[in-house]
């Protein structure tokens, strides 16, 4: 069973946020999809200063087995990327919901998380796969 | 129902990833496969691989049989417990599949064939033995383990009895003898030293367990591919199939054109194919991000200056060098470059002869 920490929302495309003190959101993939994906080889993220737009793409993440997309969950301008995943994309596998973050938004339209799904909606999305 | 191993619960005690492969319930990871994978390159490592089908080749034309089968020449095998490798072929030269055969005595050779072609290589063989003195004997009650790594010998050692210590002492590559219980065999699908060991089913469990106690780690499928893609190995199916010739799959070393008047199955097809020319199998690497997959499209210009393309036939990331190779059949114009198409963009690439790392090392 994987792990869904409450305190987050998820994107059924499986990527979470959670709120930081300053007004933004760190952005990641579940637990759930890297166990899916397997062994991450490359991390492909954003650049500081992009705009990204809620439901696109804007992220790859490549395992051994596959290129994924990674869809940004919340409309707004990219103000930081885990620069570590560039040498060590293995934390994603590692800690998916730590030190396995791939960049932090500030959302240009807040009503936008209130779409997202809560861990037990996200759970849902994941029997149903 | 998928058909599971004899070890399949030694798999799930190891919290195995299990993953069906061609009918066969098969761990394809314990956790990481990159672990797996450098374990192996770096220490010892198991597979389980008893999904493969052993077949023994009894009586007195054994021999006689198995060179018209092969393309290779089991008359090449003259000491006991020599293994040869090669395609088993179809009339129109086309790869059936891929195997190995140890000559055990003149009147009893055995071979290991792909699980995945199971059904079909033994309706072939049942199909051309026909008028020969050979019986065909499936050993389905046989399991099989192989051990890889540069410590794999010196581990597999404390498990084996002093006998089969004995008989594997100074066993060059590619021999196999039968000690006790075991068949052990220094062949292997990595690059790496090591055995490839034929147990009885009733046993392999404890076989297992036994190297899982002198700290061999158990390794899945996907390290399996990495580390044989790493070798410049091919893998049925992927790099070959019954589309593809032997002179197109980088196995020209394994097809024995001598002596002449060998009658080989599909060797006039062969013949005729070597004599007009046909694809090559190369290597490629790839330094920039990304993964090479299989299937994507390869370019290059020719010595005319004409594009020309090809497909990948197998692509990974390799753990060990630390970006991305591939093997790719391309028309044989091509030079020491080339381009891959991925993700709409066009990344260029090195072309080498297939092989990347042996014995823990780059090799090109």
């Amino acid at each position: 069973m994987s792990n869904i920490p409450a305190e987050l929302k998820y994107a059924s495309s499986h990527e979470w946020i959670r709120k930081e003190a300053d007004g933004s959101y760190t952005v990641g993939i579940s637990e759930h999809a890297q166990e899916l994906l397997g062994d991450m080889v490359f991390v492909e993220l954003p650049e500081v200063g992009d705009t990204v737009t809620a439901g696109e793409d804007c992220a790859v993440a490549e395992s051994v087995k596959a290129a994924s997309d990674i869809y940004a969950p919340i409309s707004g301008e990219v103000i930081a990327v885990n620069e570590s995943l560039e040498d060590s994309p293995e934390l994603v596998n590692s800690d998916a919901y730590g030190d396995g973050w791939f960049f932090r938004v500030m959302p240009s339209d807040e009503s936008e998380v209130d779409s997202l799904l809560d861990a037990e909606g996200y759970q849902e999305v994941i029997d149903e796969e | 129902m998928a058909n599971k191993t004899v070890l399949f619960n030694k798999h799930l005690e190891s919290n195995a990833k299990m993953v069906d492969f061609h009918g066969w319930e098969m761990p394809i990871n314990y956790g990481s496969q990159i672990e797996e994978h450098h374990a192996v390159r770096q220490d010892a490592g198991m597979f389980d691989v008893s999904h493969m089908t052993v077949v023994d080749v009894t009586g007195t034309q054994a021999c006689e049989f198995l060179r018209k089968l092969l393309a290779n020449d089991v008359a090449k095998l003259t000491v006991p417990g020599k293994a040869l490798y090669c395609g088993m072929l179809d009339h129109n030269a086309g790869l059936i599949d891929d195997l190995i055969t140890y000559y055990l005595d003149d009147t009893h050779y055995r071979i290991v064939v792909n699980s995945a072609t199971r059904e079909k290589d033994l309706a072939w063989i049942a199909e051309q033995v026909k008028g020969f003195d050979v019986t065909i004997t499936e050993r389905p009650e046989l399991a099989m383990i192989a051990v890889q790594g540069p410590n794999a010998k010196a581990k597999a050692a404390s498990v084996f009895t002093a006998e089969q210590n004995a008989a594997v002492e100074g066993m060059k590559p590619f021999f196999g003898v039968q000690s006790g219980s075991l068949f052990i065999a220094t062949t292997g699908y990595t690059g790496e030293a090591g055995y490839e060991i034929i147990v009885p089913q009733e046993e392999a469990g404890a076989l297992w367990q036994a190297l899982l106690d002198n700290g061999v780690k158990p390794c899945g499928l996907g390290a399996r591919d990495t580390l044989r893609l790493e070798a410049g190995m091919n893998l049925y199916g992927l790099d070959m199939d019954e589309s593809v010739n032997p002179l197109e799959a980088n196995m020209a070393w394994t097809i024995a054109w001598e002596p002449s008047d060998r009658d080989f199955i599909g060797r006039e097809a062969l013949s005729a194919i070597k004599a007009a020319g046909t694809h090559k199998q190369v290597g490629l690497v790839m330094e920039a991000k990304g993964v090479i997959r299989p299937g994507m499209a390869v370019f290059f210009t020719d010595a005319n200056g004409e594009e020309q393309q090809g497909v990948i036939t197998s692509g990974t990331f390799s753990p060990t060098l630390g970006y991305s190779i591939a093997m790719a059949r391309l028309p044989n114009s091509v030079g020491d470059v080339a381009e891959v198409e991925m993700r709409k963009k066009r990344v260029p690439v090195k072309v080498i002869a297939p092989g990347f790392v042996r014995n823990g090392k780059q090799v090109f």
